[in-house]
């Protein structure tokens, strides 16, 4: 490859400047307050801090409900990356298949994309009411109690399914380009080689998916940690108490609602780490493993 | 290894287009028959239905006793080289070549040993654990044809398998391809729009055009007869020469110049056809041609002229040192092609 030289000094450091002053002031300069706090104890109203050490950290993790908090985060991730990476993937695989009409049946199925998380959670409060909530409505006619925002599972469930269908478009998006790139003659050549719809899709169509595939997973587990702040926020406002709560949102509540700053930032460095092994994870194992045409 | 045998085989789009009109042939076992024509011709589609790629709109194909009309392409017991090779990128060539056999319930040793078998055939014995991205284009080619042989199928399609690779190695590929065809003995369809390659590894050439077939029949029938104007001038480099005539008395003629033949059965306006090397240099000739430009092809020097105010190639060897102006020359024996003026089918 050729290597660009310029020729004055400056310029380079000048096209540096926006990105670096940006990452600098959004990223570095709050981790790195988040990071000292975490080591702080401060009053609610923020005139004083007392130097605690590690006793954020301490007691966070003999909290129960931050431990609660943890194992519900993973389930919700867990749940709504399978689910919307499998639910996109058939509608992908689906609408490939599609000759007629196919662009306007893909925009249909776009249009979720451009509605934000908290009207997201709206439509979900709306479509869930206890009272009026079509969806509410058509489960009790069908046995089931369901209350958002008093039952713990019904809540979980609603948060799930509205988190679910809002990352769909963009899963599907980006899937049915990668459908669209894998050579039809690879396909055809596949054809007179298995005659097996099923296995023609997992042994040679999935693995050309694969790098889609991986790029997705990583942000769709993003997505579940830390994007749908806007949806749970929606869901539980007004009664945090017993409901379902990522580790992400506990980070606000706590800080915020409970003005514990010190514990809250603990809270934050545990997230940074977190992101961080998982990004260790992405580079070193799993990206090796993948094929790349 | 089996005949193939197409019917009134017909492809109409949805859209009306119909990309091939009703075409009926029958390839014997073991024949090696290439479909010719220009791009947009119906050789492609009709290779793939034969494939089973394709849908056949109407009309019936066989491959062997069976009709495969509505069978599956797996089923079909054929295997296909395609033009951009369509390897799997993620399989190893190993995984590639065996990877029919796998999905066809072969014991694993089985497979083992025939992808060894077809890589030692193939000069890929030492490329077996490698990704298709780490092989140059003309191994590629190679592992496609791989794939294609290890399945032992009673029919070989190939789809323009040489267009991709440059001058040399198709020159190459072409003689390994025939070669292995002649020596496995299995039935080949083979579709280019590369008339040399047609004229060199075809047992039968179909020469097709519009979606109809203009000729069938050998290499050197094609070459030497050719049934249509079409034909004519797409076979052969340079192509024949096709220029406006009279017959008039039995005597033929382009404009006014008399092109020395008696006794023609026909009257009225036709079509000559004249293959360039049939015209010869000769002091003593009746025909003038006024030569405009030499092209120097090294082995051989192709003059450009005119006859009575029509284009005409010649074709001479290396030692007819010729210059541009007038040139006397004659016609070897049964040199001369008529043609319809019309519908420019062969008379005669």
């Amino acid at each position: 490859m050729k290597r660009a030289a310029f020729t004055n000094r400056w310029l380079p450091i000048l096209l540096l400047v926006p990105q670096i002053s940006i990452i600098g002031i959004f990223f570095y300069w709050p981790a790195i307050h988040a990071l000292r706090s975490s080591f702080y104890l401060q009053d609610p109203f923020g005139f004083s801090e007392t130097f605690v050490g590690f006793s954020n950290y301490a007691s966070l993790f003999n909290s129960p409900a931050y431990g609660r908090a943890a194992i519900f985060t993973v389930c919700f991730t867990l749940l709504v990356t399978i689910l919307s990476l499998g639910i996109a993937l058939l509608l992908a695989v689906k609408a490939d298949k599609v000759v007629r009409g196919a662009k306007t049946y893909r925009t249909l199925l776009m249009w979720v994309y451009a509605v934000a998380p908290p009207v997201a959670g709206v439509m979900g409060l709306i479509l869930f009411n206890q009272s009026w909530g079509p969806i509410a409505d058509l489960f009790k006619s069908l046995g089931w109690d369901f209350a958002l925002g008093v039952h713990y599972y019904d809540t979980a469930f609603a948060m799930v399914l509205i988190s679910v269908w809002k990352q769909i478009p963009v899963n599907f998006i980006f899937f049915l380009s990668g459908l669209q790139s894998i050579p039809k003659s690879v396909r055809e050549a596949a054809m007179i080689d298995n005659r097996s719809t099923a296995g023609r899709f997992w042994d040679v169509t999935f693995p050309l998916l694969a790098p889609t595939g991986f790029f997705l997973l990583i942000t769709n587990i993003t997505y579940s940690l830390f994007d749908t702040f806007g949806i749970i926020d929606t869901v539980v406002k007004g009664e945090p108490g017993n409901n379902p709560m990522t580790l992400v949102y506990k980070v606000y509540v706590d800080g915020f609602r409970g003005n514990d700053l010190g514990g809250s930032s603990a809270q934050s460095v545990v997230l940074m780490v977190l992101v961080l092994a998982m990004t260790v994870f992405q580079f070193r194992l799993v990206e090796r493993r993948i094929h790349y045409t | 290894m089996a005949q193939v045998t197409l019917s009134e085989i017909t492809k109409v789009y949805p859209n009306g287009f119909t990309a091939v009109h009703p075409a009926s042939f029958d390839i014997p076992d073991g024949e090696f028959v290439v479909l010719v024509g220009p791009s947009g011709c119906g050789k492609s589609t009709m290779l793939r239905m034969i494939a089973g790629l394709e849908d056949i709109s109407q009309g019936d194909l066989n491959i062997g006793t069976r009709q495969v009309n509505n069978v599956d392409p797996a089923d079909r017991d054929i295997a296909m080289v395609f033009q951009n090779y369509a390897l799997y990128p993620h399989m190893s060539v190993r995984k590639n070549i065996g990877y029919g056999l796998k999905n066809r319930k072969i014991d694993k040793d089985e497979i083992d040993r025939k992808v060894r078998e077809a890589s030692t055939m193939l000069n890929l014995d030492d490329y077996l654990d490698r990704k298709p991205s780490q092989l140059s284009g003309g191994q590629r080619q190679r592992v496609a044809m791989g794939r294609a042989i290890v399945r032992d199928p009673a029919l070989f399609l190939f789809d323009e398998p040489l267009s991709n690779l440059d001058a040399k190695l198709r020159t190459q590929m072409r003689i390994e391809i025939k070669a292995l065809q002649r020596r496995l003995g299995v039935t080949a369809v083979y579709v280019t729009h590369d008339q040399v390659e047609a004229m060199t590894m075809a047992d039968r050439i179909i020469v097709m055009n519009e979606g109809r077939i203009e000729q069938i029949g050998t290499p050197v029938d094609v070459y030497n007869t050719p049934e249509t104007t079409f034909v004519a001038s797409f076979m052969g480099a340079p192509p024949m020469n096709l220029m406006a005539g009279n017959i008039a008395g039995g005597k033929l003629r382009v404009g006014e110049e008399p092109i020395a033949y008696d006794n023609l059965p026909h009257s009225g306006d036709v079509t000559i056809g004249i293959r360039p090397e049939d015209i010869v240099p000769d002091e003593r000739g009746d025909i003038t041609i006024d030569v405009t430009l030499v092209e120097e092809l090294g082995a051989h020097r192709l003059l450009h002229g005119t006859i009575a105010g029509q284009d005409i190639s010649i074709h001479v060897d290396k030692d007819n040192m010729i210059n541009t102006g007038a040139l006397r020359v004659s016609l070897k024996p049964n040199a001369v092609s008529l043609f319809d003026a019309i519908t420019g089918k062969r008379l005669t």
